[in-house]
C-alpha cells in the first residue's frame, strides 16, 4: 500500500534495451505510481522507449553520472512537494513488487532511507564473487563509520522520505553515490533500515563498471568516504548541510 | 648556474608573452590570467638576482643554488595548479547545478504546455 505522495525515479543511460520494460513493469505492479526517468543524455533511443512505455521524462542537456542525475530526481521530487522518493534502475535488476515493502518499512520505522538488499534468503539472484568481495570490503570500511554492517551498500534500490530528499537535494555524490551516500546520511544521524529483495539478472546491456573501472571506482569511494568524515565536525546536524 | 638562470629567465619571458597574447585575443579571462602573470614575473625577478637566490637556498640549507631554483619553480607552479583545481571545481559544482535547473525547468514547461493542451 502506497500513501502520501510518491515518486520512482529511473536514473537512465543507454537502457534501451531494458527501460520500456521496466517502466510496463512498475505500470502493471503499481499502477498510481507516477514515474520519472532522468536521461542521463543517452545517445540511443532511451528517451523514446520510456515516454512510449508511459513515463515522464527528465532529460539533463549533458552526461552527469549516476549521482548527478539522482540528485536532480531528488531536486525535482522536493520541488514538487513529494513526501517519498523510490529509486530503481533502468536495468531491471530490481522487482517492483518490493517497492511497497520498502515504502511501508519507511513509514513505520520512522528512518529517512531504505534500502533494498540483495539476500540469499528471500531468493532470486546473488551477485558474483569480486561484488560480494567489494560488499564485503566495504562492509568492513564502513562498520565503525556508521556503528552498523549494512548488507549491501552497494544496493541502487532505495526508497527515501522528504528530510533526506531535502539534504540531498543539496549535498549528494555524483560518481558511485551509493556508499558515500550512508556516510552522508550518518553525518545527520539519520538512520537507514534494509529490507531483503529479489536482484534479478539485466535485461540487457553490460555494467558501466569494468575490471579497470572497479579498481576507480574502489579508489574513488574510498576517498568519498575520507572526505565525508573529514567534513564531520561532531556536531549531530539534522537539516542541510 | 648561469645558463640555468638565463634559460628560466627565456622561460619567464615566454610565459609571459604567451599570456599577454591570450589575453589580447581573449582566449583566457583576465582574473584566471593572475595567476600565470605573477608566477612568470615571479620567476623572472628570480632569475636575474642571482644574491637573492643564493641567499634562499643558504637558507633553505641548500649548497647548490641550483635545487633551490627548481624547488621554487615547482612549488611557484603547485600553487597555480592548486588555485585552477579549485578554480575548476568551483565551475563544475556550479555547472552541475545550473544543468539540473535547467533539466527541472524544461521538466515543468513541458508539464505545463501538456496541461494547457488538455484543456478544453
Amino acid at each position: 500500500m502506497i500513501t502520501g505522495r510518491t515518486l520512482l525515479i529511473i536514473p537512465a543511460y543507454n537502457e534501451e534495451g531494458a527501460i520500456a520494460s521496466v517502466v510496463r513493469e512498475v505500470r502493471e505492479t503499481l499502477p498510481d505510481l507516477p514515474i520519472l526517468v532522468i536521461d542521463d543524455c543517452s545517445t540511443d533511443s532511451t528517451i523514446d522507449q520510456a515516454r512510449m512505455a508511459g513515463a515522464r521524462i527528465l532529460q539533463v542537456p549533458f552526461h552527469l553520472g549516476l549521482g548527478g542525475c539522482v540528485q536532480a530526481g531528488y531536486r525535482l521530487a522536493h520541488e514538487f512537494g513529494y513526501d517519498q522518493v523510490v529509486r530503481i534502475d533502468g536495468d531491471g535488476q530490481h522487482d517492483p513488487r518490493d517497492i511497497p515493502r520498502l515504502l511501508d518499512t519507511l513509514a513505520r520505522t520512522g528512518c529517512e532511507m531504505v534500502i533494498g538488499v540483495r539476500s540469499k534468503e528471500s531468493g532470486g539472484l546473488q551477485t558474483h564473487l569480486i561484488r560480494r568481495i567489494g560488499i564485503h570490503f566495504f562492509r568492513l570500511i564502513l562498520r565503525p563509520i556508521l556503528g552498523r554492517s549494512p548488507s549491501d551498500p552497494t544496493s541502487g534500490f532505495v526508497a527515501v522520505n522528504r528530510r533526506a530528499l531535502e539534504v540531498f537535494g543539496r549535498s549528494f555524490p555524483l560518481e558511485y553515490p551509493e556508499i558515500e551516500t550512508l556516510v552522508v546520511l550518518q553525518r545527520r544521524r539519520f538512520r537507514f533500515e534494509e529490507v531483503p529483495c529479489r536482484m534479478r539478472r539485466r535485461m540487457a546491456g553490460r555494467s558501466t563498471i569494468t575490471a579497470l573501472k572497479s579498481v576507480y571506482y574502489v579508489i574513488h569511494v574510498l576517498l568519498g568516504v575520507f572526505v565525508n568524515i573529514l567534513r564531520f565536525d561532531g556536531r549531530p546536524r539534522k537539516g542541510p548541510a | 648556474m648561469e645558463r640555468l638562470l638565463d634559460a628560466l629567465a627565456i622561460l619567464s619571458l615566454a610565459l609571459l608573452v604567451i599570456v599577454l597574447r591570450s589575453l589580447r585575443r581573449e582566449h583566457i579571462r583576465v582574473e584566471h590570467s593572475v595567476s600565470w602573470l605573477a608566477a612568470s614575473v615571479a620567476l623572472l625577478a628570480l632569475s636575474r638576482s642571482r644574491a637573492l637566490l643564493e641567499r634562499f637556498s643558504a637558507w633553505l640549507g641548500l649548497h647548490d643554488a641550483s635545487v633551490a631554483l627548481i624547488a621554487i619553480i615547482l612549488v611557484v607552479f603547485l600553487g597555480v595548479f592548486y588555485r585552477y583545481s579549485r578554480i575548476v571545481s568551483g565551475l563544475k559544482d556550479m555547472n552541475i547545478t545550473l544543468t539540473q535547473r535547467v533539466a527541472i525547468l524544461e521538466h515543468k514547461l513541458q508539464r505545463q504546455h501538456e496541461e494547457a493542451q488538455d484543456k478544453p
